[in-house]
């Protein structure tokens, strides 16, 4: 849910764009529309994420490995955002009126699923009685279930705080606000998933 | 990389007309016989200042026969695009190419009177990388810079066809060609575009042997050179549709759209009328289906002359032609002034009904026959060429040059750099401005001009005006 908020506020997921939209076409309601298109794209960016670790977090014995490879794989996405700080071009070559796959890409390329996977698999891991007993089947549908309630309530979250702070610059603030707002948080996310990953390494070996 | 955007990016094209004026422009000097290097000039535009229509720094380049003609910002207010995430970039660095040499200098102007090289794109690497030659008009976007080329590959830049190539807007690496499927297009000179609405605007003037070692009259009246606009999927980088004004009007160049992105319409000039030696001005608009029109909204007729005041190439014609060179629009879109070169007179119109434009105001100096001196007593060599508007609108700048060997023909006895400005009235209206007047050093003339912290031809806005 922090993690959605978060998500929410920083320019890349998108804020600016729902602005953007309203504004062109000359009608609140397009505000909303393209939250909602950023929306759908910023949740299935997270179910793609998600789902797969989901699976793989039922395989019980490999639990801990799994959750330590998590944590790795986000603490070195996080370096790598941090020592490369470029752009990514692909995204410039998304047309404006395909918000929801522009959202995704965004999400997906930095990472934003991804900084969900060690918070996540922290809720999955399975009590100490079920180790070994739990019908993996059963595991692997319980964690599905997770991981489509945690993409979603994290998107409700991110769109929030995203679609507040769209409504706030397009209702009171105006365009002036848009670039006093907007503040450089590249070396903080990438910052945030290093410490995402490295919590969950460490609750993993705990 | 700053942590909050550049001051000097605006979200709108009204919120940057409110921006404080500009201090300092730059201006790019010409060496026409390529006997000296070619160099960038800081002029300084501060009224209250005791250097005020002063040079207050030159930078020369290392290398002569570049033939600076126009440049560009390495960022502007494009970088506060929601879509592209460049917001952070800082306008630092001016992007000048050569068009005879095809080297493209990145000047550090951070510190503008201690501006400096920061980078120097040899011409090998812009062949190697693009096939293409002679690259011209600098904006930056979405996937970088842009920079439109106005030869091909080969020595005389007729190998394949002219067009656009790509650089990364932080290393200034080549990043390739920009053109997926190029339709018709065989010619380049301008483009603009209109960024959230994801459309771009090219134009025409023509190949190297046309232009390079003068006009080629022959050609002109056989109406080979460019007469088409062409308008192109932005991110999909297709041309979608290509608009020919009628082969009679020669040199589609200047592609202005309106700045605030909800208005979905334009002007283009186009040079002459070989019918009638009119210049003329094209609006061109966005239709509800998608696709695009253009009409024919201004005329400027020729003047009739005297064949023993004008130069060989128009003696047979006895009339001068206006030539219009260059066309710019100030942010509020209100009035796009034109510049017509051989009749020597600045034109102001009011284009609030972007098909109907008005004549509001008009500037005489220089011109071929009129040749009508500055206001201060001085001559001004050539006619009124390149010009900027400062970005509250109140003042228009211009220089004189078109091109070296065009000059040459046009006006065989002149010679000479200047840079003038004009004042706005509250309601329209044009006034030169007697008090500033830059020379450029002796055996220089003046191209392209470019404002600190922006100006009316450089920023693409990606929100609308609220």
């Amino acid at each position: 849910m922090g993690a959605g908020v978060y998500h929410g506020l920083n320019p890349g997921m998108g804020w600016p764009l729902a602005v953007s939209a309203a504004l062109m076409e000359k009608r609140r309601s397009a505000l909303w529309g393209a939250l909602a298109a950023l929306a759908a794209g910023h949740f299935l960016a997270m179910t793609a994420i998600l789902l797969p670790f989901s699976m793989m977090a039922a395989l019980v014995e490999w639990q801990t490995s799994i959750r330590v490879g998590a944590g790795l794989l986000v603490v070195v996405l996080g370096l790598y955002l941090l020592i490369n700080r470029r752009h990514p071009r692909f995204l410039a070559r998304v047309p404006p009126s395909r918000l929801a796959l522009w959202s995704f890409l965004a999400a997906m390329a930095h990472g934003a699923g991804l900084m969900l996977v060690p918070i996540f698999l922290g809720i999955c891991a399975p009590s100490e009685v079920d180790a070994g007993h739990g019908a993996a089947g059963a595991l692997m549908a319980g964690n599905v279930g997770t991981a489509f309630f945690v993409a979603f309530v994290h998107t409700l979250a991110m769109s929030l705080a995203g679609g507040i702070l769209a409504a706030i610059m397009y209702f009171w603030l105006g365009l002036k606000f848009l670039s006093k707002t907007w503040f450089n948080l590249d070396v903080v996310w990438a910052l945030s998933l290093i410490v995402v990953g490295g919590i969950g390494v460490a609750t993993a070996l705990n | 990389m700053n942590i909050k955007p550049d001051p000097t990016f605006h979200a709108s094209a009204k919120l940057a007309m409110e921006a404080p004026a500009e201090k300092l422009a730059f201006t790019l000097m010409l060496s026409p016989d390529g006997s000296q290097p070619d160099g960038l000039a800081v002029v300084d535009v501060d009224p209250i200042s005791k250097t005020y229509g002063q040079i207050v720094h030159s930078l020369f380049m290392p290398n002569k026969g570049d033939e600076f003609h126009h440049f560009g910002w390495n960022a502007c207010s494009s970088s506060l695009s929601p879509l592209t995430g460049h917001a952070f970039l800082e306008r630092r660095y001016l992007i000048i190419p050569g068009i005879r040499s095809s080297r493209i200098y990145i000047i550090d102007v951070k510190e503008p009177l201690k501006a400096k090289i920061h980078k120097i794109i040899e011409p090998e690497e812009v062949f190697a990388k693009t096939g293409y030659s002679r690259p011209h008009t600098i904006h930056c976007g979405p996937e970088g810079i842009y920079v439109s080329t106005l030869g091909g590959g080969g020595p005389d830049g007729t190998d394949g066809p002219p067009g656009m190539f790509i650089m990364d807007c932080e290393t200034f690496d080549i990043l390739g060609r920009y053109e997926m499927d190029r339709g018709v297009q065989d010619k380049q000179y301008d483009f603009w575009w209109n960024l959230p609405r994801n459309y771009m605007v090219s134009s025409e003037w023509g190949l190297p042997p046309q232009f390079e070692n003068g006009i080629v009259p022959e050609d002109l009246l056989s109406n080979k050179y460019g007469h088409s606009i062409h308008f192109w999927d932005l991110r999909g980088r297709k041309n979608v549709q290509t608009i020919d004004f009628g082969e009679n009007h020669q040199m589609a160049l200047e592609i202005r759209p309106a700045h605030d992105p909800a208005k979905e319409y334009g002007f283009c000039g186009v040079v002459v009328d070989t019918t009638n030696l009119e210049g003329s001005i094209w609006t061109w608009w966005r239709k509800e289906d998608g696709t695009f029109d253009a009409k024919k909204t201004v005329t400027i007729p020729p003047q009739a002359a005297d064949p023993d005041d004008l130069p060989e190439l128009l003696k047979g014609f006895s009339a001068v032609p206006p030539l219009v060179t260059d066309i710019d629009l100030s942010l509020d879109d209100k009035y796009l002034y034109v510049a017509c070169w051989g009749t020597g007179e600045m034109h102001q119109y009011d284009v609030s009904d972007p098909m109907n434009p008005k004549l509001a105001g008009k500037v005489e100096l220089g011109g071929i026959v009129a040749d009508t001196k500055h206001p201060n007593g001085k001559d001004f060599a050539y006619g009124p060429q390149m010009v900027e508007i400062s970005r509250d609108g109140k003042r228009v700048y211009w220089t004189n040059s078109l091109y070296s060997s065009w000059d040459d023909q046009f006006y065989p006895d002149d010679e000479g750099g200047q840079m003038v400005m004009a004042n706005v009235g509250e309601n329209g209206g044009l006034t030169l401005d007697k008090d500033f007047y830059v020379e450029f050093p002796k055996g220089y003339r003046s191209h392209q001009i470019r404002l600190e912290g922006g100006d009316c031809s450089t920023d693409s806005f990606c929100y609308p005006n609220v």
